[in-house]
């Protein structure tokens, strides 16, 4: 069985294509069988609605009279990066004002930045902006404060270098004290195991080796049409197995998306805080995966009891970068609410919204069934496990 | 008199007493236990409702054995809109108040069963729990 991007689309809009989330396509192949769950369904949906700390917006503020560079930008007090031409900034989700307290009353509660100020522009609110600069002829302005609303402002478009991690680490705490992370509050002695991603329904677990997923690629992010721009910052793709070779699912894989702000939703961009650690966004996002043959099938039908995150320390092993984890957990048993970890029962959490990546995986599948939402065929698939990306690290060196 | 509604917080050392029975019958207090809550480490939480002419003299009482009290008089609500249903807060809500329902994985709030302990107030990443007075 193969199908091709045009015969897809050709269904499409012919009103005649077969759409299922994964969840539900799961459910299928469990009911029929690969082959004819393969046979009879041309794209499978995904979702995810989780925290993505490397995520910001690319912002064009127009032109003031007289007219100013911007050197330096802040909005709502919050920094944004302004070393591009005049009137444009980056504004990242983990910023912070500069009279943020931090973690000087620890643990900080890190209750405004960068993901904040994302979240009230696409809510349509009024952002404070201010800009100072040096002048020059053509700019002599040196200092502007005014009101911006998203309307407004001549681009907004999100752009996230590393988004939608294909897995990630469920993280515990073997240290005797309460640990503040990106991954929640961890209580010491192996109190709660903590783990964020959609599982069954989470984008790169469905598509392990990149066969679907590449530049082009077009999603729903944020409530709104984007696209795969790139791989991810630290796209490390890899099959996890066990001792016995046995595959435990994908593990590494990142995204860097683009989309346009403007026609994106406060429901899908939320302004987040994790005590102790910082602020940051909760990014949706939703890839479709056009079932090109079987073998694309098979891995989308992966479910929560074939996909598995390792167990690493917070308290000790991550912090120090030091290698090798605590065994391999599946999301079956994540989502159960108990592991057993180094033989102790932990009740686990999760960071990222079940509830609501399955409504994105309802969402894309609704628009792909009434017409609104095109397949495109990558201009280049993503790296897959095969190239064996690897990691650097940083070493401290003296001299260059 | 109406009930009053008070948390009583206590450590090990005072999970082991009659304290109760104490207040029943030394205090002739009407008491209705609304919510009790003893973790493996013997810290407990017990959420009462509490009627009686010597209620003053109860309360004295429990504090008197080191037991922290607290009146309801607050109260911890759901901000339905704000709440992205993550989970984050039912591993650490005392009470099971917060939980998650399998296997739709939906996060409930029961507020029946919540002690006001406010953490979720502090943990929850969108500020989706507050506190009304
Ligand atoms: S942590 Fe906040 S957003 Fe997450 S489920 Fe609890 S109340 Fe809702
Ligand atoms: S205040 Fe929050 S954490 Fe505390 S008992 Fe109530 S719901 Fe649970």
């Amino acid at each position: 069985m193969e199908r091709s991007y045009q015969e897809i689309n050709a269904r499409i809009k012919s009103g005649k294509v077969v759409v299922l989330t994964a969840e539900e396509f799961i459910d299928l192949v469990k009911e029929k069988g690969l082959t004819r769950a393969a046979a009879e369904v041309d794209v499978v949906t995904t979702g995810t609605f989780a925290p993505m700390c490397s995520s910001g917006v690319f912002l064009n503020f127009g032109h003031s009279a007289p007219r100013i560079k911007m050197q330096k930008v802040w909005l709502n007090n919050v920094p944004a990066y302004a070393g591009l031409a005049a009137v444009d900034a980056y504004l990242g989700a983990t910023e912070l004002p500069e009279n943020d307290p931090l973690n000087t009353s620890y643990p900080g509660e890190f209750r405004y930045g960068g993901g904040h100020v994302i979240e009230d522009l696409v809510a349509g609110r009024p952002v404070k902006l201010r800009a100072v600069a040096y002048g020059t002829d053509c700019y002599p302005r040196r200092e502007i404060e005014t009101y911006i609303t998203l309307q407004d402002i001549n681009e907004a478009i999100l752009f996230n270098p590393r988004n939608a991690y294909q897995n990630y680490n469920c993280a515990v705490n073997l240290s005797n004290r309460t640990l503040y992370t990106y991954m929640g509050v961890l209580k010491p002695n192996l109190g709660n195991a903590n783990y964020s991603t959609s599982g069954q329904l989470s984008p790169l677990l469905k598509d392990p080796y990149f066969k679907t997923i590449g530049i082009g690629t077009r999603i729903f992010l944020g409530g709104g049409i984007g696209y795969v721009a790139w791989h991810g910052t630290q796209h490390f793709p890899s099959m996890q197995t066990d001792g016995t070779g046995k595959e435990l699912g994908p593990a590494g894989g990142t995204l860097a998306v683009i989309g346009d702000l403007k026609q994106m939703s406060p429901r899908w961009l939320v302004g987040t805080s994790f005590l102790g650690y910082g602020a940051t966004l909760t990014v949706g996002i939703g890839v479709p995966i056009p079932i090109l043959n079987e073998e694309v099938a098979r891995y989308a039908a992966a479910a929560d009891e074939d996909l598995y995150a390792p167990i690493v320390d917070y308290g000790e092993a991550y912090p120090n970068r030091k290698p090798g984890n605590l065994g391999y957990v599946s999301y079956a048993q994540l989502k159960s609410g108990k592991i057993v970890v180094l033989g102790k029962e932990v009740p686990t959490a999760p960071l990222s919204s079940y509830p609501r990546a399955r409504e994105i995986a309802g969402i894309l599948k609704e628009w792909i069934k009434k017409g609104d939402f095109l397949l495109t065929e990558p201009v280049q698939l993503l790296p897959s496990p095969q190239e064996k990306r690897k990691a650097n690290v940083l070493e401290v060196r003296k001299e260059g | 008199m109406s009930p009053r509604k008070i948390v009583l917080r206590f450590g090990p050392e005072i999970s082991d007493k009659p304290i109760i029975y104490r207040l029943v019958k030394d205090y002739d207090l009407v008491i209705n236990i609304l919510k009790a809550n003893v973790n493996p480490q013997k810290e407990g939480i017990m959420v009462l409702e509490i009627t009686g002419e010597k209620y003053e003299e109860g309360l004295k009482y429990l504090r008197e054995q080191g037991v922290a009290v607290q009146a309801l008089t607050r109260e911890v609500v759901r901000n339905e809109e704000r709440c992205t249903m993550c989970g984050a807060c039912t591993v650490l809500c005392p009470t099971g108040a917060l939980y998650i329902e399998r296997p739709g994985m939906e996060v409930r709030f029961e507020s029946d069963n919540c002690v006001v302990c406010q953490l979720c107030v502090k943990v929850c990443p969108v500020r989706a729990m507050e506190v009304k007075l």
